[in-house]
Order: structure tokens, then C-alpha cells, then sequence
């Protein structure tokens, strides 16, 4: 039989009783839409934990305060060690290293901002003029913090997108003088629009010079210290550097912990590609359902069409031509549901979209080929009983029954 | 061209042994046009199954166009059905989601005859039986009469050794049995070689040979 016609055959059964290839068809669908479904939500939320690393800079490596000992005076409680703060002193000494291209020192606080009338409690983030390259921030209008000694400060600041129509309205806010707090500084800059990474929205944000924001919030400690490597390949060098530096400075404690931005990610990256694969591989388990149906059809069609099976052979048709033509009926009905089950999954993953635009809810290939591949094998592998059950059929027998 | 010798077939039912058929002899000729009669449960319809291909004998030989066929496997058997016997059932045993024209086509599409050639034996064969404006019906759309025709045709189809009837009237009136049977009797008068299993005496008679079975062995023989 030529494979044309072997298909031909197919279709004619396919389309001969649309409501049990509908309820198949429909079975696998749901398998596979479930599959390409979840592993798009598992890899949409990989994309955005990566996305949202990425965009803090490049061969980032993150030097925060903390306790990285504890001791344990008895069992069951711990206790730590008291931390000592991590200064400004203590940054400007992580420049020796070799490996740093630069760096940002970070203060984080709330303030109020007022021009005029108006008054909105805001983030305040104090740096220095190295953030805006580090962090690969834009500005709308106006420019960044000035460069110079991060010690002494100039009463300026940046102020994000939403902060200046919120204050200033339609106004230009350049050269507005603010209060914060119980200080005034010169507006000399608008970042430009950016949204939120990682839990800070820049549209939302204060920036003021180093000094100014450890006198505002009167304190030495910094919040972290951002480092910038000299190249990819240098960030473990920056990393080891930077603990051996600040160890020395804090007379041999290491009471920092520096985190590489590319470890925190592979970690994350890890944990959930395995989820994608887990919950994948569960919602594959309807696919082996929908086998199950799909064998099931085809045990009741061998027995529906026992005349046609005996007539087929009485005709010439050889045993291997009748498990062919179960086959190809069965691997067009798996590949109708494979199609049917792509297109809503990827209805749901536009829906997906629309609802969280910030979630890049993708698929991975392995999934899009996998999901129909397994859909059309397990319907093959369950149709095998079915079809050598026909091609054992007695001729004789099959047609002596009306 | 077809030699049966010794044939013998017995079945097990019920735990009893039943001999359908006990050392038959036959020899059928190109061309003849013979008719099978007896009571139920004679064994004509095992004799016709085994010239068939469809049942294998317990002991005996059976050979078609100087071939010995009796030990063939499944598919070569399927082969030879394909090749040299077309089959007509009482019943028709036609696919009922099919069109006329695509149930008479199913003998070329098993054997993987080309499409082009295929049309034109189809055209051939509907204009033969006058199928033409039939052709894209389905079965429950056709006549008892065309029914039958449609499955003559497509026992035609691969132009084989031997038509093979079985009880082709039995499930039309009596005026439409008649216009088969001459429809049959045509295929013979074209050179075709026809066997017709039946009980009715009076269809019987027309053919040329008329064998009479009883209890599994040939008990009569007669030409005209």
C-alpha cells in the first residue's frame, strides 16, 4: 500500500466518526497543551530571574554586610556574631584589587521630598557617580551624580521618572531645588524610565550623592557595595579579592558576604530548569492517559469493524497492511491532538502574556518537540495490542457474522 | 488451474471433531461457470473458503494456476487472494464509509497500484457495470442490486483467476438475484472462470457444472 493511500485510508475512518476523534483528539490535546503550558510558565519564570539579574550590570559582584559565621552555644539556638558595619573606607579599598573595574557603595533609606505643596514619602538610595555605569541606567534629561571625592557630596539629586510628574507635574524639574528630610538639594537630573528590576523601581527612586544620604540618614554603615569586574573572567579573582580585603580591614573577620551575580543566577537557573522539568514531566503523565484512551478506541474499532478487517483480507490485504493502516489511524488522531494541544498551549502562554507582560512565558524547544513526540509514540506504542489483535483476525470468521 | 486432492478439513467444536469436508477431489477449468449446492452445514461454504485461500485444509493439496498453495504463509496467501480470486459475499461486505468507487478501488490500493492506472481501471470497470452515476455514493445510498454489482466490480478489479460467489443472491428479491446472477453470467461469457455457492436449486441449474455436497464430500457431478 502506498503511503499516500495508507493515509487516505486513515482519514477516511478519522473522518468517518467525528465524535470519537473528537473526544481523542480532544484527550491529547489537554495532555500536551498541559505540557507545553507548565514547562512555558517553569521557563517564563527561568527568563525572568535571569532577566532581572542580568539587567543589575554586567560581571556584577555584590559585596553586602553580614554574618557569615554562627556559633552554636547550645543545641538548637545560634547565635551570631555581631557584624561590624561595612564603611565607605572599606569600599574605596576594594579599588586596590586589580580585577575591579569599579565600583558603587550603596545607602538605602526612606525620605520625604517636598517641593512646595507637595510631599511624597520616597526610597532614597545614596551612591556615587559610578552607579549609572554600573548598573546600565539611562537618564531622561539632565545628568547623573557629579564624580569627585564621594566623601564630601554636592547638594544635588536624581530623582526618578514618576517622582518628578509627581512633584513637578508638567514643570521641568531641572534646577528645582527639594527638601529631604530637613535638607535642600538641586534637582540636576531625571532618570529615564525603566520599570522595576529585582524589587527597586528606579521610576520611584531619590539618588543623592554618598555623603549627603550617611548625613541624612546619620549613619556610616553602607547598605552593599556594588563591584563591576574587569572582565568576565576576572569576577572570582574580584570576588576572592574583595574578601581578602576586607578581611584584613576587619582584623581578620570575614563578616562580609560577597555574592558573584553569575553564581546567585546559575543557583536560581538550576532550581528552575529542574522545576520546569518536574512539573513537565507530570503533565506528561496525561499524555500516557490519553495512550491508554487512544488504545481503548482502538480495541473497540477492531471490534466494531471485524467485517471490514475480514473483507480487507479477504481482498489481499496482507497482516502487516492491516496493522499499518491501525497505526497511521492512530498517529493521525495523536498528531491531530498534538496540533490541537500546541495551538491552546500557546493560546495560553498569549494569555499568560497579556496578564504579566514581565513574565516571558516561553516554551523550551525540548518541551514543543517532546510534548507531540510522546503524544504520536505513546499513541503507536498502546495501538500495538489493537492492531496485532487485527492482523490476527480470522477472515473467515470476521465475515461470517453479519 | 485449480487441482484439489485429498482435501480434507475438520473442525473442533465443542470438543467434538466435525468433518466439513473428507478427502475431496476437484479440478475446476479456465472458463467454467459451476454452481456448489447443498444443505447447511454440507461444507460447501469450507470448500469455498480453501479454493479461497481464506481456510487452510488439515490434509490434502490444493493447487491454483499449476502452483502448489497449500502450505503458504499468511501474506503469501494474502499475495495470491489478491492476485487471482475475487470474492462476492451474500452480504457484500462493502466498507460503508467508502464511496461505490473507492470500495471498488481497494483491491489496486492494497496492491499499491500507481493512481494514474488505477482511474483507469475504475472508469473501465464503472462503465462495465454500469456504476458511472453511482460511483460517488455510499453503500446505504445504493441498492441491494448495486450493492452487489459494486462488489462484483470490485472482484474484477485485479482481473483475477476466479470469482468466488457466495450465496450472492441470498439477501436480494428475487428479480434482482436474477439481474446479479446475469451479471455474473456475463463475467463468464467474457472468459472469466465463476463459482457460486447457493441452496436455490433454480440458480443452481443455470450454471454449467453443478456439484452437490453432502456431509463433506462431493456427491454429484454434472455438466451439460
Amino acid at each position: 500500500m502506498r503511503v499516500a493511500d495508507l493515509l487516505d485510508f486513515a482519514w477516511q475512518v478519522v473522518r468517518g466518526s467525528p465524535g470519537r476523534t473528537l473526544l481523542t483528539v480532544l484527550a491529547m490535546g489537554i495532555g500536551v497543551a498541559a505540557v507545553v503550558m507548565v514547562t512555558a510558565l517553569g521557563e517564563g519564570a527561568r527568563l525572568y530571574v535571569a532577566n532581572q539579574f542580568g539587567s543589575l550590570g554586567t560581571n556584577l559582584v555584590i559585596v553586602l554586610p553580614g554574618r557569615s559565621e554562627t556559633a552554636g552555644a547550645m543545641p538548637g539556638v545560634l547565635v551570631g556574631k555581631t557584624s561590624r558595619d561595612l564603611t565607605l573606607e572599606d569600599a574605596l579599598a576594594l579599588k586596590r584589587s586589580p580585577a575591579v573595574r569599579r565600583l558603587a557603595p550603596l545607602i538605602v533609606g526612606a525620605g520625604d521630598i517636598r517641593s512646595g505643596a507637595r510631599n511624597r514619602e520616597v526610597p532614597v538610595l545614596g551612591t556615587t557617580a559610578e552607579m549609572l555605569d554600573i548598573r546600565h541606567m539611562d537618564m531622561a534629561r539632565g545628568q547623573f551624580l557629579p564624580a569627585g571625592d564621594p566623601r564630601h557630596s554636592q547638594p544635588v539629586c536624581v530623582i526618578g521618572a514618576k517622582v518628578a510628574s509627581e512633584l513637578f507635574g508638567q514643570r521641568p524639574a531641572l534646577g528645582e531645588w527639594v527638601r529631604i528630610g530637613d535638607r535642600r538639594f538641586r534637582v540636576i537630573g531625571v532618570m529615564a524610565r525603566q520599570g522595576e528590576s529585582l524589587g527597586m523601581n528606579t521610576d520611584e527612586l531619590v539618588i543623592l550623592p554618598l555623603a549627603a544620604a550617611q548625613a541624612l540618614f546619620n549613619t556610616e554603615a553602607l547598605f552593599r557595595v556594588l563591584v563591576e569586574a574587569k572582565s568576565r573572567e576576572q569576577i572570582a579573582d574580584a570576588k576572592s579579592d574583595a574578601e581578602e580585603i576586607i578581611r584584613l580591614r576587619h582584623e581578620g573577620e570575614r563578616d562580609v558576604i560577597v555574592l558573584t551575580q553569575d553564581a546567585v543566577l546559575a543557583t536560581f537557573d538550576r532550581i528552575l530548569r529542574a522545576l520546569t522539568l518536574a512539573v513537565g514531566s507530570l503533565a506528561a503523565i496525561s499524555l500516557a492517559v490519553a495512550g491508554i484512551l487512544i488504545m481503548n478506541v482502538m480495541l473497540i474499532a477492531v471490534t466494531q469493524r471485524r467485517r471490514e478487517i475480514g473483507l480487507l483480507k479477504a481482498l489481499g490485504a496482507t497482516g502487516r497492511q492491516i496493522r499499518l493502516a491501525f497505526f497511521t489511524e492512530a498517529a493521525l488522531l495523536a498528531l491531530g491532538g498534538a496540533a490541537a494541544g500546541l495551538a491552546v498551549g500557546e493560546l495560553g502562554r498569549r494569555i499568560g502574556i497579556e496578564m504579566y507582560p514581565t513574565i516571558p512565558f516561553q516554551a523550551p524547544w525540548w518541551a514543543l518537540v517532546a510534548a507531540p513526540a510522546t503524544a504520536v509514540i505513546t499513541a503507536v506504542l498502546f495501538t500495538v495490542a489493537p492492531a496485532r489483535r487485527a492482523a490476527m483476525l480470522d477472515p473467515v470468521q470476521a465475515l461470517s457474522r453479519r | 488451474m485449480i487441482r484439489l486432492t485429498g482435501i480434507m478439513r475438520t473442525f473442533v467444536v465443542g470438543g467434538e471433531e466435525v468433518r466439513a469436508l473428507r478427502a475431496v477431489n476437484l479440478e475446476i477449468a479456465r472458463g467454467e461457470y459451476l454452481s456448489i449446492m447443498g444443505p447447511s452445514g454440507s461444507g460447501k461454504s469450507t470448500l469455498l473458503n480453501i479454493i479461497g485461500l481464506l481456510d487452510r485444509p488439515n490434509a490434502g493439496t490444493y493447487e491454483l494456476d499449476e502452483r502448489n498453495v497449500t502450505a503458504l504463509t499468511d501474506d503469501e496467501s494474502a499475495r495470491v487472494r489478491r492476485e487471482k480470486i475475487g470474492f462476492v459475499f451474500q452480504f457484500f461486505h462493502l466498507v460503508p464509509r467508502l464511496t461505490a468507487a473507492q470500495n471498488i478501488e481497494l483491491p489496486l490500493v492494497l496492491a499499491s497500484i500507481e493512481p494514474a492506472e488505477r482511474k483507469k481501471r475504475l472508469a473501465r470497470l464503472l462503465a462495465e457495470y454500469g456504476l458511472e452515476e453511482r460511483a460517488n455514493h455510499r453503500p446505504d445510498q445504493l441498492s441491494g442490486g448495486q450493492c452487489q454489482r459494486v462488489a462484483i466490480a470490485r472482484a474484477m478489479s485485479m482481473g483475477p483467476t476466479v470469482i468466488l460467489a457466495d450465496e450472492p443472491t441470498g439477501n436480494l428479491d428475487r428479480h434482482t438475484g436474477q439481474e446479479v446472477l446475469s451479471v455474473l453470467e456475463r463475467v463468464h461469457h467474457s472468459g472469466g472462470t465463476v463459482v457460486i455457492v447457493t441452496h436455490d436449486p433454480e440458480i443452481g441449474a443455470r450454471a454449467h457444472r453443478r456439484l452437490r455436497v453432502l456431509d463433506g464430500a462431493i456427491v454429484s457431478d454434472d455438466r451439460n
